[in-house]
């Protein structure tokens, strides 16, 4: 009976997970060793060239040569990622520190304006950058006035502003978790025993904020790898990253099978990432114990 | 002998919004002195201690160290360490970094850290534990840690917040007395909270009792608890029994009373300044029952009875009040009164006080 249950009971979960989750990737990863179709779409006959066409490019004469260009998109989209997500820590610890140390109910309407943004829709909200950051807007105004060359908007900068706008909310709130849990007197006592604000910061709150830093990380790490709207609005089409890269195969270029073949190796990227940092978190748990 | 003075505090007031926690308090505390403060729940002892650590502000007043005013000061820059009541060590640091933390903080190098240190721990009986992260230890342990931490840099003032609070009755005591023995070898001053008033009376060289965010009476233990100068102090600080007696004359510090019981008394007088009403103090321990009955002799009925190992208290009614008396418990049990018994009580001058109301 309680076996019957235990079986049973899971069976919505099962069929949610094999129709949303496995089925489509199951599709991606058979559109990724097809041939790719004349006009759009594919064709069945297993062939691993899409992979191949990651790294290389057929000559004059059919020849492989080693093509860094994409390899290049994949390394730039990590880096993007990277710095996001350590501009989004930087920026959330004394964000979260001060909301953390107000009261109830500051605390309560503070934490309220953090995710108010994800109510709004992410592409009204990039675009809304647009209008900020273009030349008329207040942060271009703003990058001429500080005596930045050219308009803002269109460039890596642009793109990278509109990255931690969107992530830093996923920072903030575990991070604000984690100070909260403190103990107001360990600052205190960092104080009393002669550190400097600053020395508190660094030697007290931001070791014991480490665990809200790390799940921050990855909540913003991950997405940022695959995204694709501040590159295409912000960025102007011009900076070409695995999002886009995707998008474009699927869209203008239809080369589905290509796609899906930058879109396996991204999901490899996000897979390694979290893999390790379960590794990871798992040694630390036995090292503590 | 003359002292220096390590802490005065001089018209200190604090408020919270409209609430008034501390009213104009002024004391001196000197140099190597046990100084408690005494109180029960919130009457403003950790309000104190946090303005003389620099974690508040006094509202107004000056508060100064060795003579140096620190009112405004922030406690980064006092040479003042706190034992916190959560003891707050850093958790992420094993023991050795917690002692050092704060040495590391005042820039000594690192030979000196490690001697400090090794010192500190050893005056603790920690050392084997050095490697340790706090979470790895009992409560009485971490106790002593937060101990040698806030007494490494060699502040020139201790204070510690009601630091035995979290302990057990068995180790509560152990530690008083290493508390004790501690500072007598470290020679640094120790202002210590508590609203315990055995661990006062024991521990201290002066007590400062606080009520009501003022202070009731500053003295030593056993000015406080034999001549208590008010009515709050008295009846604060161990069991007593308050009479209502009229005041028949008063001769300088010595009045003359006319008691509920309808006997006259003598005794110390403080706050009266002629005929009127004014209380009787009477401890228990200090009225005679039967074979210890000497002085005035009033005759009652034991009306309860509590045994409580070392004593026993006893309720008897007498003529004209009821009265709470305790007697160490002797040899044989053969002298314990049974409920409904006739006893003579005996109180002598002197055993009272009387207080003004
Ligand atoms: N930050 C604050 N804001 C408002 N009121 C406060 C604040 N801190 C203390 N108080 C009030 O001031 C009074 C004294 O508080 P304090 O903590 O000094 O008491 P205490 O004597 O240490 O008591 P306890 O023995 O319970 O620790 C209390 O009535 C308390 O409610
Ligand atoms: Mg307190």
């Amino acid at each position: 009976m309680r076996r019957g249950f235990r079986f049973w009971g899971l069976v919505p979960a099962w069929v949610l997970m094999a129709v949303t989750l496995l089925a489509p990737l199951v599709i991606v990863a058979l559109v990724s060793v097809a041939k790719r179709g004349a006009y759009g779409g594919f064709e069945w006959d297993f062939t691993l060239a899409p992979y191949r066409d990651i790294l290389f490019t057929a000559g004059w004469s059919d020849e492989l040569e080693f093509d860094p260009k994409y390899v290049l998109i994949i390394g730039r989209t990590v880096l993007l990622a990277l710095i996001t997500t350590a501009i989004c820590m930087a920026l959330a610890l004394p964000v979260a520190y001060v909301i953390a140390t107000r009261g109830p109910r500051a605390k309560a309407l503070l934490i309220y304006l953090v995710t108010l943004p994800f109510w709004v829709s992410m592409i009204v909200r990039v675009y809304a950058w647009l209008i900020i950051l273009g030349n008329d807007g207040f942060g271009g105004r703003l990058w001429q006035f500080l005596g930045g060359e050219g308009s803002l908007l269109f460039t890596p900068t642009a793109m990278l502003i509109g990255m931690v706008y969107s992530y830093i909310p996923l920072m903030v709130l575990p991070v604000f978790a984690a100070i909260e849990k403190l103990d107001p007197a360990l600052l205190e006592a960092g104080a009393d025993l002669y550190a400097s604000r600053w020395t508190t910061a660094r030697r007290v709150i931001v070791p014991l904020a480490w665990p809200g830093l790390a799940a921050g990380a990855i909540l913003v790490f991950v997405p940022a790898l695959g995204t694709v709207l501040e590159p295409m609005l912000l960025g102007g089409g011009k900076q070409i990253t695995m999002g886009t890269l995707i998008q474009t195969q699927f869209g203008s270029a239809r080369n589905w099978p290509f796609g899906a073949a930058i879109a396996l190796v991204l999901m490899a990227l996000v897979m390694g990432v979290l893999i390790v940092n379960a590794l990871r978190a798992g040694h630390k748990r036995e090292a503590e114990a | 002998m003359t002292r220096g003075k390590a802490v005065e505090v001089f018209k200190v007031s604090k408020s919270f919004g409209d609430y008034q926690a501390l009213k104009e308090v002024s004391f001196t505390i000197h140099e190597n002195e046990f100084f408690t403060l005494l109180g029960p729940s919130g009457c403003g002892k950790t309000t104190l201690l946090r303005m003389i650590a620099g974690f508040d502000i006094p509202s107004t007043g000056s508060i100064s160290l060795f003579g140096t005013e620190i009112g405004t000061l922030p406690p980064h820059k006092r040479r003042v360490n706190t034992v916190f009541q959560s003891y707050a060590l850093f958790p992420h640091m094993t023991l050795e970094q917690n002692i050092a933390f704060g040495l590391e903080n005042l820039g000594w190098d690192k030979a000196r850290r490690k001697a400090r240190v090794a010192e500190m721990l050893e005056l603790v009986h920690m050392t084997p534990f050095a490697k340790r992260k706090p979470a790895q230890l009992s409560g009485g342990q971490r106790q002593r840690i937060a101990l040698a931490r806030a007494l490494a840099p060699e502040p020139q003032v201790l204070l510690l917040d009601e630091p035995l609070s979290a302990l057990d009755l068995k180790l509560r005591q152990a530690m008083r007395d290493e508390l004790r023995t501690l500072q007598r070898q470290t020679g640094i001053t120790f202002i210590f909270v508590t609203h315990d008033q055995d661990e006062a009376l024991d521990m201290s060289d002066r007590i400062c009792v606080l009520g009501e965010g003022r202070i009731q009476q500053l003295g030593t233990p056993s000015e406080i608890y034999e001549e208590p100068e008010n009515r709050f102090v008295a009846d604060f600080i161990g069991a007593t029994n308050f009479l209502d007696v009229e005041v028949l004359s008063v001769d300088g510090p010595r009045a003359r009373v006319r008691t509920p019981m309808g006997i006259e008394i003598e005794a110390a007088q403080k706050g009266v300044s002629g005929p009127g009403k004014a209380t009787l103090s009477l401890r228990p321990e200090k009225i005679g029952i039967e074979d210890q009955a000497a002085g005035e002799i009033i005759a009652g009925t034991v009306t309860a009875r509590n045994y409580m190992g070392g004593f026993t208290h006893y309720t008897v009614e007498t003529r004209g009040a009821v009265l709470r008396v305790s007697r160490r418990n002797a040899l044989s049990q053969a002298e314990s009164y049974a409920i409904g018994q006739q006893v003579r009580l005996g109180i002598v001058a002197g055993s009272a006080r009387v207080l003004g109301q």
